[in-house]
């Protein structure tokens, strides 16, 4: 065991799966010899050679098609798109490529092609660097959508993507990086070192995608999150004294619904709490299957929180994020309900 | 034994790392003076001369020579002299102002001054101009007064992004300068719409763009060459080639065996590169696509060979992936410091000159400065309100959204 950041984590997965299987190559904008703006590729050129680490032109288009490509000729590519809010000019190659391979061959083609990318906001990003895009890629139908909390899911849930024989789009909450955040931009930043799941396995291990994790045990309320977002609210069920029982999704695509509603049909109450906008947002998925599976439980209407419908803005990041007074509003008119 | 021929997979690598020496041999230079200046309806095959050359107008003992030399007048050259200086001044006035805290992040345009100065000279104001976020010099010479750059920057009460946008993103609709993307090259062939535009309403402005090489390897790059072929589109397509993209270096965007500008040729668009720190080179090359455009001639690529000086952001460390001293072996100079020597060479201009006007600037910023940080900045003074966010989603606010501020009111108590 060791201690680790996120990126570490991240790091340390590549590793592994770059040393145990020689298909593996890494590649994307100034991940190679610089080991990427994040560093999260740090030192893996140097260790692994120019042929397994590679940096490359600047096309989002290009890096996906190319890793497309790559993985029909028998390797498993892990691409990185510098942020999510750039993967854009490679949606086509996503949406209608790297998802549909597998189905419209019949099988007889796929591309095992992991898609690493930092999301979210709160480091002053803007609208160019804070975009939550997980719900236009869980709308498409071919491709896992994975969003870890923590360094142990992170390295376990990128070698469980890696090894996955469909693509994963795996997005990196960049907020967590260096440490868990809870919404407080004013209080110190506490590193993942303090935290349980900042302990972290030097080698091998998976943590399996489609499976939810309960990271919080409680009887009033189900909180359903993911990302950044699990810490938030977690503080805020805390701060109103709630024995909140809080669930990680960690996989948003294939959902883990099961785990999800046992829960819900315990409490009887649920709130879903995202970070991207929340129109059309992933919430709205979460719980019209929380309600069609619990309906008959539910003492309160399910609560959504998210982003506002609006670009990320620069100047009003902090009033923009959904932070713990957001969450702890939600949740006072769900406890108060029925 | 015999060789045998089999696949490789070729890795671009830069001339020099840290702790190396940059060997800029793979340039391809050429001496001032010595490209012909083709007739502005040349066809576009027949620039690929120009396009593989180097067009440069200032020569090693600061004179101007050749047929490029644009014969301006010395107050031209003095009033672009002072539009770089004053780039120079305020990037590296920004730039200590985010050290501080007081901005949340900046941008440079350090060393490449003269390809967004000399081009924005040489055109018309009625002219459309599609930056990227290296091009501040552009509003230096169309006047947009410091305080509103300032203020964007601070994301203060007089922001012109109503705080939207991170810092150096502007617009200005007035000064025809199009709002500054976020997402590399998106701009690129939206000037080629713009210059599309142009020609249906029968008008006779032209568009101007300018990309970093590292970005021309973008989809978009190839939209807008096609579309502006197709079309024979009145447009200025610049590809600022400053040999780096952050750590990449600029083998990684095609750069290595050909140059950029003669992927013009290849698209049946005229290319031509330039010398991108030789503000007289700049100045003609623009004159010459602007002409060709007018006259219904159609685009032009110009490759501006230039260096980025400085990182390329406050969140980046370059000597970490080039080495610390590479500026001070680029061959081609710094634009500021040649269009001066060109100056005094004229007897238009002197050192001493050049320190007044220097310390001019200075204090024209720091005053500039002063009144931009009474309108706020990111953590002092007065602040935007809050409701603006949800404005200009849409021309009208949907429902949602009216209900979204009002929540948002109420979570602010
Ligand atoms: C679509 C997109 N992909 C990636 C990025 C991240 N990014 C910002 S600037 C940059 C390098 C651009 O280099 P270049 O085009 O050469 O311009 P320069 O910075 O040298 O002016 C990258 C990769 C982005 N902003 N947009
Ligand atoms: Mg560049």
């Amino acid at each position: 065991m060791a201690r680790m950041n996120m990126i570490q984590a991240l790091n340390s997965a590549m590793d592994v799966m770059l040393e145990r299987d020689p298909g593996v190559v890494v590649l994307g904008e100034d991940v190679g010899y610089f080991g990427g703006v994040f560093r999260t590729t740090d030192g893996l050129q140097r260790k692994y050679g120019e042929h397994r680490v590679l940096d490359t032109p600047i096309s989002e288009l290009g890096i996906v098609a190319a890793s497309i490509g790559m993985a029909v000729n028998g390797l498993r590519p892990v691409a990185e798109i510098q942020f999510a809010d750039y993967i854009y000019p490679g949606y086509d190659q996503i949406v209608s490529e790297l998802a549909r391979l597998r189905y419209r061959s019949a099988g007889e083609f796929y591309a095992p092609v992991t898609i690493r990318t930092p999301c979210g906001g709160g480091i002053r990003g803007g609208q160019t660097h804070s975009q939550s895009p997980e719900a236009i890629f869980a709308h498409v139908c071919g491709v896992k959508v994975v969003m870890p909390s923590n360094p142990y899911d992170a390295k376990g849930l990128l070698i469980a993507a890696i090894e996955d024989d469909d693509p994963v789009i795996f997005l990196e909450p960049k907020r967590l990086y260096n440490g868990p955040f809870d919404g407080d931009p004013g209080k110190p930043a506490v590193p993942w070192s303090a935290h349980p799941r900042g302990e972290v396995p030097e080698g091998h291990y998976t943590v399996p995608i489609s499976k939810a994790q309960i990271v919080r045990a409680g009887r009033d309320v189900t909180i359903i999150a993911y990302g950044t977002m699990v810490h938030v609210a977690e503080a805020a069920a805390l701060s109103l004294g709630l024995d909140a029982e809080v669930i990680d999704v960690r996989t948003i695509s294939p959902l883990d619904s099961e785990t999800l509603c046992e829960s819900v049909r315990r409490t009887g109450r649920c709130l879903i709490v995202h970070e991207a906008t929340r129109f059309g947002g992933f919430g709205a998925e979460i719980s019209a299957t929380v309600q069609e599976q619990c309906f008959w439980h539910l003492q309160a209407p399910i609560g959504r929180v998210g982003g506002w419908d609006t670009p990320y803005p620069h100047a009003f990041e902090w009033e923009y994020f959904p932070g713990q007074k957001r969450v702890a509003m939600a949740l006072e008119a769900i406890m108060s309900a029925g | 034994m015999a060789n045998r021929l089999r696949t490789r997979l070729h890795v671009p690598q830069p001339p020099a790392r840290p702790g190396d020496r940059t060997d800029f041999s793979y340039l391809k230079l050429q001496p001032a003076g010595t490209q012909p200046r083709p007739d502005v309806k040349v066809s576009a095959q027949a620039t690929l001369p120009l396009a593989t050359g180097l067009v440069r107008v200032l020569d090693d003992d600061h004179r101007a020579v050749g047929a490029w030399d644009p014969h301006v007048e010395p107050e031209v050259l003095q009033a672009g002299l002072r539009h770089m200086l004053m780039t120079r001044i305020f990037d590296e006035r920004m730039q200590r102002t985010q050290r501080q805290g007081r901005i949340s992040f900046y941008m440079r345009s350090h060393g490449e001054e003269a390809v967004s100065v000399a081009q924005a000279m040489a055109l018309r104001p009625g002219d459309m101009l599609f930056p990227s976020y290296r091009n501040q010099g552009l509003y230096m010479v169309r006047g947009r007064p410091l305080v509103d750059l300032m203020c964007q920057l601070l994301s203060n009460t007089r922001d012109m992004c109503k705080g939207r946008q991170l810092p150096v993103m502007y617009h200005w609709r007035q000064g025809k300068i199009f709002s500054i993307s976020g997402n590399l090259a998106t701009q690129f062939p939206q000037a080629v719409g713009w210059a599309m535009a142009a020609a249906i309403k029968g008008e006779d402005h032209v568009a101007s763009t300018w990309i970093g090489e590292g970005s021309s390897a973008e989809g978009d790059f190839h939209a807008g060459m096609v579309f502006a072929e197709v079309y024979q589109a009145p447009v200025l397509l610049n590809i600022v080639n400053n040999q780096w993209a952050i750590s990449t270096f600029q083998g990684f965007a095609g750069g290595e065996r050909s140059t950029f500008a003669a992927r013009g040729p290849g698209y049946g668009v005229a290319g031509v590169r330039v010398d991108g720190n030789d503000f007289l080179a700049v100045y003609a090359v623009t004159q010459w696509a602007a002409e060709r455009a007018r006259k219904g001639g159609g685009p032009t690529l110009i490759e501006h060979v230039t260096y980025r000086a400085s990182a390329h952001s406050t969140s980046d460390d370059p000597s970490r992936y080039r080495p610390k001293d590479e500026y001070e072996h680029w061959p081609l100079g710094d634009p500021v410091e040649r269009l001066k020597r060109h100056l005094i060479a004229l007897g238009e201009w002197s050192d001493e000159r050049h320190q007044k006007l220097a310390g001019e600037l200075e204090e024209e910023v720091a005053v500039a400065w002063r009144e931009a940080t009474k309108y706020g900045t990111l953590n002092e003074g007065p602040r935007l309100d809050p409701d603006l966010m949800f404005e200009d989603v849409l021309k009208d606010m949907p429902e949602h959204l009216v209900r979204q501020r009002e929540q948002l009111r109420a979570e602010r108590g």
